[in-house]
């Protein structure tokens, strides 16, 4: 079959199409958000009827994707790693359920926080509910880890956790591609109570996967992706998880390593090999792309064995990502840098369209904020927190997805009033709903800006769930008509909207506003698409 | 053969359609190519870089040591400087000469051209201009590889045919512009070199 050239992401969406796959549950976010896309243009997913619309934020995916494990056929969830936090009680949950059809959820870490808020590392979910990671080093391995992963989840009745970080998600290269699978037929669950956890089945099943995790370390004693290569100088043993490895292998000329390496691509640590490196090595260096958990488990709390090098003793930085520098640092060698960036040079941050509805938003807010002073708005994320930024400086938080609305309560409840939470129209379908209800059942003397630009801007212009719809969902949780308004935010309405503003900040109660104007961006896109659909 | 190739410029610009023709022309030529690209957050109007390496050999790292690239394309002046630690000694920059201005403490232009021409191996290039007169404002990425070619260890009959490719779904007239713009590229670093 052809070779493909494809980005990690698409190479993982690739292989799950091939692999069997029924359904893709995801929410949008950096660096995972391309899976998803890539099944959309897919014409293989069109033919399969592959389920693929974007979920309203990671627990419905997971959730979904459950159900659809349920139902006996194989899915696949995505989202970035702050994704996980969301979806977390059903994926933690999803462990003790076990599955029917396959389920590979896919965590997509952001070590030195490219587009995030924090480098969480995903295999610390994995390790606690005991279930297996695949973490690829290079888009093949992505590929090959999404065609087998469902296998594997149903073999060992868990889901299985692929987890990759940013630099592999966005970096192409060839893929060779396998016979497709058929997919599942529907097919219920044997034991018709598998899925029902109450506490005394939650206590057998829980028991059951304890009992599994035997079988888990076999499988990656075996595994293809894990591969022990010896080298003659056993001062020094290397384990390389993931992307790590070729960052490792960069630096060796022709390939020739003069230390053993432990290439760790599959988990729960496969015991026989990391022990054997230990036995054979007088100390070992750990590369991880993330945080230092085989470094950890390694060490011990009391650090009593052979000397473990890795970012806890500082021989690669403690945060940040990988790359082949570092590890050419911690093997001891020499780097030639090219010049150092002449003082010319300025940072060029990112900031906001031109033309972009939300400055028309903060420009009129800045205004009004004149008159009670700042450090009052709570925002959220999207596109609207780089009013973060220079010119705008609008904004004092952004912290999760949802927490502008939540973040505004508590601090009117501290007696900041009026307190202002800025919030874009997916993030809050994604989880400012909920947020709102509270707000309302206790009328708190905020204002809530929903500023609608009709598309999840901040990730590339994904469809946004409730498109259209932000007005009465808000009137249907109960905001009071009198102080729900909808705005347009142009230049030519400053004057009106920062009339409005002013009105409802001066209110006691919950305002609730939403500037409406679609993101440019998606609007320019669209009209090309338009256009170019006439043409043919 | 193997070039290790660093692409700059700001976000929007579309420094990725340059790696894509490049990326083409490495494919019809059986090499291997690793290219590791910038989505997210900095491509609202910030600072973007791809780092794309071809080999006749497997490539072990998507990201090309510091110190270790043979060539940066810049389409954007200041973006190009960004990226000179990763350069090696005898590597050459090759960058556009229009800046664009997108923050408040943009440097002097003077300034920025005194750095690019104190590095020995340049290529300063209107490439605005000459795609304007090449027939479309729209193909100074494809100027801009065009003066890079040279320095690529790729025919340039197959850069052609990458162009071809990416192009050929949008018309034969786009595809001739690009043809043009490419050549004009190549012609002005064969002057100036
Ligand atoms: C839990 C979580 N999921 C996903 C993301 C990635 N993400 C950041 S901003 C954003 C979209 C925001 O869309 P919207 O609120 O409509 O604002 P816009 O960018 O369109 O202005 C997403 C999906 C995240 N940061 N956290
Ligand atoms: S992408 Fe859309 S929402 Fe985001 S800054 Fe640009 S115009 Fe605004």
């Amino acid at each position: 079959m052809e070779k493909l050239l494809l980005l990690g992401d698409e190479a993982i969406a690739q292989g799950a199409i091939d692999g069997g796959m029924s359904g893709i549950y995801a929410y949008p976010g950096t660096p995972s958000t391309e899976i998803m896309e890539f099944v959309h243009g897919s014409k293989i997913a069109e033919e399969l009827n592959i389920h693929r619309l974007w979920s309203t934020n990671e627990k419905t995916a997971m959730e979904s994707a459950l159900g659809m494990s349920y139902a006996g056929k194989r899915s696949m969830v995505c989202f970035k790693h702050v994704g996980l936090n969301v979806a977390a009680d059903a994926f933690v949950n999803a462990s003790i359920t076990g599955v029917n059809g396959g389920v590979i959820v896919v965590s997509a870490d952001d070590p030195s926080m490219h587009s995030s808020q924090n480098e969480q590392d995903s295999r610390f979910y994995a390790k606690f509910t005991l279930i297996p990671i695949l973490e690829p080093s290079n888009q093949q391995e992505a590929y090959d880890m999404a065609y087998y992963g469902f296998e594997l989840s149903e073999m060992l009745n868990v889901p299985v956790m692929l987890r990759i970080t940013t630099r592999l998600a966005h970096s192409r290269a060839g893929v060779q591609r396998k016979d497709m699978k058929k997919q599942n037929q529907l097919r219920l669950p044997s034991d018709p109570r598998q899925f029902v956890l109450l506490p005394a089945i939650a206590r057998k099943n829980y028991k059951k996967l304890l009992g599994m995790q035997p079988a888990m370390e076999v499988e990656s004693e075996k595994s293809p992706f894990n591969q022990y290569i010896d080298g003659a100088n056993k001062k020094l043993g290397i384990i390389a998880a993931g992307l790590a490895f070729n960052y490792l292998m960069e630096n060796y000329d022709n390939g020739k390593n003069p230390n053993p390496i432990l290439k760790l691509s599959q988990y729960p640590l496969p015991e026989k090999q990391v022990a054997k490196l230990y036995n054979e090595c007088d100390s070992i260096l750990v590369l991880e792309d993330g945080a230092p958990l085989i470094e950890e488990m390694l060490k011990g709390f009391l650090n009593l064995g052979k000397p473990i090098h890795g970012r806890l003793d500082g021989a690669v930085p403690r945060d940040g990502e990988l790359n082949p520098n570092i590890v050419a640092k911690a093997l001891g060698m020499e780097i030639h840098e090219g010049q150092d960036v002449p003082d010319v040079v300025k940072n060029r941050p990112p900031s906001l369209c031109q033309g972009c509805g939300h400055s028309d938003v903060f420009l009129a807010l800045n205004e009004v904020l004149l008159e009670y002073g700042a450090g009052r708005v709570f925002s959220d994320i999207g596109c609207y927190t780089l009013a973060a930024l220079p010119p705008y400086n609008s904004i004092n938080s952004c912290v999760d997805m949802g927490a502008s609305i939540t973040m505004a309560i508590g601090a009117a409840d501290a007696g900041l009033v009026p307190a202002v939470s800025v919030i874009g129209d997916s993030t809050f379908t994604h989880s400012g709903m909920t947020g709102l209800l509270d707000a309302v059942n206790k009328n708190s003397p905020i204002t809530v800006i929903i500023s609608d630009n009709s598309t999840t801007g901040m990730t590339g212009g994904q469809t946004s769930a409730a498109h259209g719809r932000i007005y009465d969902i808000c009137k249907g949780i109960g905001v009071d008509p009198e102080h729900l308004k909808i705005l347009t935010p142009l230049k030519k309405n400053h004057e009106e909207n920062v009339k409005i503003l002013r009105e409802e900040l001066s209110y006691n109660g919950l305002s609730v506003l939403i500037p409406t104007r679609e993101c440019i961006q998606t609007f320019a896109r669209r009209k090309r698409s338009e256009k170019g659909e006439s043409n043919e | 053969m193997k070039s290790d190739i660093i692409l700059g410029g700001v976000g929007g610009q579309g420094i990725l359609s340059i790696a894509a023709a490049i990326g083409l022309a490495a494919l019809k030529n059986n090499l291997h190519l690793k290219q590791s690209e910038v989505h997210g957050m900095s491509q609202r109007g910030g600072d973007v870089q791809s780092h794309l390496r071809i080999s006749s050999k497997p490539i072990a790292s998507d990201l090309i040591p510091k110190g270790k690239a043979d060539l940066i394309i810049s389409v954007e002046p200041m973006e190009g400087l960004r990226y000179l630690p990763f350069l090696s000694n005898d590597g050459w920059l090759v960058t556009n000469i229009t800046p664009f201005n997108n923050i408040t403490d943009y440097p002097n232009i003077d300034d920025i051209m005194k750095q690019i021409k104190a590095f020995p191996n340049h290529i300063a290039i209107d490439a605005d201009t000459i795609a304007k007169a090449a027939g479309s404002s729209r193909s100074s990425n494809i100027v801009m590889l065009g003066a890079a070619s040279p320095f690529i260890d790729i025919p340039y009959e197959k850069l052609e045919e990458g162009i071809r490719q990416l192009f050929g779904k949008k018309g034969e007239e786009l595809v001739n512009t690009n043809l043009k713009a490419l050549k004009a590229g190549r012609e002005f670093t064969e002057k100036n070199r």
